[in-house]
């Protein structure tokens, strides 16, 4: 038993049950895996894949109706069930520590930094006086500039980025044997998160710590962990060398996963995406057989009997009786039509000039949007990026008139001027601009069925009843492919992506010109995601109505977009050509947020990185607003001068000081 | 498929976790008693609760007259059983006066925000800086005592209270998506208070409410007793209290003694009620 002395982390055949209304329900069935020492193991799959509930496994702080049925844990080579109380305070305050996805709700609110830090070492038995010192050394470790300032702040002080360093630091404090993270970086934008991320490879050089990496961002994976574990249903279905399973997965779970991700250069008007056919089963549902079966595309008779044994081969163990045949699957391309993009009409459905909106609050001004001139044209997509508080939402909300817009702006739909407020404009306008929110548990109201949500939109925005309502339902239910039998379902017995099918029934209720999309897909697991975006992808071309798309996800907006525009601080960097906009030449913003995106295939291409945080709203910096930040400043001039909005190719405007030929362009 | 379903009945699922908490079943069971007492007792109590014997006045509790006589030898048993009655109709009415304004204002509130909510809050903290009971007795000495303006001074004071927690919740239900989506539907803001939000802060009305049915019974009692409420010759638990209980130095306590236990255990079964609604709700 060497191998499991030395192991950081060993499980053994482990099975959790989760007691559900006197019913046993199994979450987490015979998982085996190790990580070694300085080892960093990644375990993805989609939600309800059992990824937290063997992160709370191993921490033995699984919820009061979660029970451990079978296997042993080991940590450090002790066995983790069989401690006593004190033997497990003693080893979660040593050996083990996590960070959780939402550093915001892991920091206390009411103690600084420095005290909540404190506490660690307190606890570790560090000599009061010392307490100061070790404090300002970890905040360092994490690379945060100026640990005396942050020691004398509360979390709400400081920005996402900053807590969740912060909360790294406290797990690092005790020098664990095993740091369990928990979707680390899913909060936190593009920028942030690829900042955070190169923190935790540096970390693994300093310290000898295991790591085990939880979360659905295959690309996060691959950049991170050695070696990765694909759960599904609460079974390890594939688990090896990171690479290898990135490169030739052999599970049709793991080859659909990565099938469904947007592909660097794939567009709309390529090819649909990849998706997963069918839902995740609901736990103990599955009983006989291999538990992906019904949703694989090689299941056979063999597949629904017997469930697959571990395979061990020499570069991963799996389990799937036809991991030979994976191989060909993965390579033909999805059945489907390519939808043919009708040629795109040039008149312009949507035109916002000089759209500005300020948030007041007491004497201070926040300039959420300056000065946004885009236009819309029937049938296309306008994609919005930016890092959040970049304003992308308070722009499309005011758009939709849900915010009124500063005097002087001017939105124009279909060339008619349209008021501010979104009770002056006549029902025409209205009904021309439709949104589909961020949040469908939000956007959809809990107390009311689909049907009635559905129905009662057509009622007022096309003034049907009856039985021509009726009709008009089943027609929007089928367009957006949701059965007829959820029309009597309230919201929450759907899934995410049912409901956000939903959602969109309703923007779509009213033969809208233009849907803004928000985020549409950003709380959606990744074949889900590329169900909703084929579908948005059909409805446009089959309807002629256009987007404006919102996402911080570059590859998302990439498939989905005709063009691109960037905002910074509210302020609109870059507008041009989807594909002009990605390979350059461009704006030093875009090149630092398309470079901070993590790649499926691990490899990391020198990274523009960006100093410091965002500024605020209210004192946006002097000259161009991304100056503070810029990797490319020339000089003062970027201080002193707002630069123009410059054309440097067809419809392709560039907001920055730089000439033309010194403009960043992206490596491929 | 995980998600297709039996299209379960929400609300009867709520119920049926509400039902099988234990601590609103003895509330449950003890308010029952009450309301079975208030709306049968008059044909089932061995004696007639406002027959006067004054032969058999104060005797104590025996066989025959289980919780003894009053000073007219009226059957105390008998009138703390009746006297479930009066408080039983006076308070959840009140009660019930007290939602219906409290959540209008309240959604109206939270709905509209701004100048109104300003206002509207003001005059809220007004009335809730006034207690109950003084406020009650300037407008039944400025009325004239009576039943139904119990039932309105008690009504308005505890709107108020039920508005705020009104206000809380439809706030945080303003700035969920659902309402921007009406909005762009063009619902007016009836519909979309009423139609849309109230639906969804049911739950908190119901505590709360609950709760103020408790307060409700408890100052009717306090103005029966002080007089201004419900008036003789009831056999009303806070009167009786209020005629008798100079009594209690002569050594009759149960004249006294059954109708404050008859009020305690209310009161209890009550709250007992509210918090069983409100821990399930809260899981």
């Amino acid at each position: 038993m060497s191998n499991a002395q030395s192991a950081a982390l060993r499980l053994e055949g482990v099975s959790v049950d989760y007691q559900v209304k006197g019913r046993a329900q199994r979450v987490l069935q015979g998982i085996d895996f190790t990580i070694g020492r300085g080892e960093s193991y990644g375990l993805v799959g989609e939600s309800g894949c059992g990824k937290s509930t063997a992160a709370y496994a191993i921490l033995r702080y699984l919820p009061r109706n979660g029970i451990m049925r079978d296997g042993q844990i080991l940590i450090d080579g002790q066995n983790l069930y069989g401690l006593d109380s004190t033997g497990l305070r003693t080893l979660r305050r040593k050996s083990v520590a996590m960070v959780y996805q939402d550093p915001g709700r892991a920091l206390n609110p009411s103690l600084r930094i420095g005290r909540q830090l404190q506490e660690v070492f307190e606890l570790a038995g560090v000599a009061r006086s010392e307490w100061p010192a070790r404090v300002a050394a970890i905040l360092e470790k994490v690379r945060i500039s100026d640990p005396q300032r942050v020691m004398q702040r509360y979390p709400h002080q400081l920005s996402g980025g900053m807590q969740q360093r912060v909360a790294i630091a406290m797990a690092l404090a005790s020098d664990p044997a095993l740091l369990i993270l928990d979707e680390p970086t899913t909060g936190l934008d593009a920028t942030v998160e690829a900042d955070v991320l190169d923190l935790i490879v540096q970390l693994r050089k300093e310290f000898s710590t295991s790591i085990l990496f939880i979360s659905h961002n295959l690309a996060v994976i691959a950049r991170m962990c050695d070696r990765v574990g694909v759960l599904y249903a609460g079974r390890l279905v594939e688990e090896g060398s990171t690479a290898a399973i990135f490169r030739t997965p052999r599970h049709p779970y793991t080859a659909g996963l990565l099938r469904c991700l947007p592909q660097r250069g794939r567009s709309k008007n390529v090819a649909p995406l990849a998706t997963i056919p069918g839902f995740l089963p609901s736990p103990g549902e599955i009983t006989t057989g291999c538990v992906f079966a019904p949703r694989c595309g090689l299941a056979t008779d063999i597949c629904r009997i017997e469930d697959p044994a571990r395979e061990t081969l020499p570069d991963r163990s799996i389990r799937c009786h036809h991991h030979d045949q994976t191989a060909h699957i993965a390579n033909v391309d999805v059945p489907g039509i390519v939808l043919e993009q009708k040629a795109v009409a040039k008149a312009a459905v949507l035109q916002l000039e000089h759209v500005s909106k300020t948030f007041r609050q007491g004497s201070q001004a926040f300039k959420a949007v300056t000065d946004v001139s885009a236009t819309l044209h029937a049938g296309e997509t306008l994609g919005l990026v930016g890092e959040s508080g970049s304003g992308k939402t308070t722009l499309a909300r005011s758009v939709l008139g849900l915010l009124e817009p500063d005097a002087g702006s001017r939105i124009l739909i279909d060339g008619t001027p349209a008021a501010p407020e979104l009770k002056a404009r006549p029902l025409d306008q209205v009904k021309a601009l439709q949104i589909v929110f961020q949040n469908p548990d939000s956007a959809l109201n809990r107390s009311h069925s689909v049907r009635r949500m559905i129905g009662r939109t057509i009622s007022r925005l096309v003034g049907m009843s009856g039985r021509n309502r009726e009709s008009r339902i089943r027609e929007l239910t089928n367009q957006v492919r949701l059965a007829e039998r959820y029309l009597a379902a309230k919201p929450r017995q759907l899934s995410g992506g049912l409901k956000q099918r939903v959602a969109i029934a309703r923007a779509f209720s009213g033969d809208p010109r233009v849907v803004v999309c928000d985020e549409p897909t950003s709380a959606l697991d990744v074949s889900v995601q590329a169900a909703i975006l084929n579908l948005l992808a059909e409805l446009q071309a089959t309807q002629q109505v256009s987007y404006i798309f919102i996402s911080h996800d570059l590859g998302v907006v990439r498939y989905i977009s005709d063009r691109i525009a960037v905002l910074y601080l509210g302020q609109l960097m870059e507008l041009g050509p989807a594909e002009a906009v990605f390979s350059g030449p461009h704006h030093p913003y875009t090149e630092a947020l398309l470079s901070s995106v993590p790649s499926i295939d691990g490899r990391q291409s020198d990274r523009v990185k960006l100093e410091g945080e965002i500024p605020s709203a209210a004192q946006p910096p002097s000259g161009c607003v991304f100056q503070t930040r810029c990797p490319r400043k020339i000089g003062s001039i970027c201080e002193t001068e707002v630069p123009e909005s410059r054309l440097i190719d067809q419809e392709h405007t560039v907001k920055c000081h730089l000439p033309l030929a010194q403009l960043p362009k992206a490596v491929s | 498929m995980s998600d297709v379903g039996v299209v379960e009945n929400e609300l009867g699922r709520d119920i049926r976790r509400v039902l099988s908490s234990p601590t609103f079943a003895i509330g449950a069971v003890i308010v029952g008693f009450w309301v079975c007492c208030a709306v049968f007792g008059q044909s089932l109590v061995p004696y007639d609760p406002y027959a006067d014997d004054v032969l058999n006045s104060l005797l104590p509790p025996d066989s025959e007259h289980w919780f003894g006589t009053d000073q007219l030898g009226r059957d105390v048993f008998s009138r703390v059983i009746v006297g479930a009655r009066d408080i039983l109709t006076v308070a959840p009415l009140a009660t019930i006066l007290s939602t219906v304004l409290g959540t209008a204002l309240g959604l109206a509130m939270g709905y509209f925000g701004g100048w109104i909510d300003e206002i509207l809050s003001r005059f809220v903290d007004a009335v809730l800086a006034l207690p109950t009971v003084i406020v009650a007795l300037l407008a039944l000495t400025a009325l004239g005592a009576s039943t139904i303006t119990v039932l309105f001074v008690i009504g308005f004071t505890f709107a108020p209270i039920i508005a705020r927690t009104v206000r809380a919740s439809v706030l945080t239900e303003r700035s969920l998506d659902y309402v921007a989506a009406a909005e762009l539907r063009r619902e007016n803001p009836l519909y979309i208070m009423f139609v849309e939000i109230l639906p969804n802060v049911i739950p908190p009305i119901l505590v709360e409410a609950t709760v103020r049915l408790g307060y409700a019974i408890f100052t009717v009692a306090t103005l029966s007793f002080i007089g201004f409420g419900i008036q003789p010759p009831s056999p009303d638990w806070g009167l009786s209290i209020s005629t008798n209980y100079g009594l209690i130095g002569g050594g009759y306590w149960w004249a006294v003694l059954f109708d404050s236990l008859a009020i305690a255990s209310l009161v209890i079964g009550v709250n007992l009620v509210a918090d069983g609604i409100q821990s399930t709700l809260d899981e």
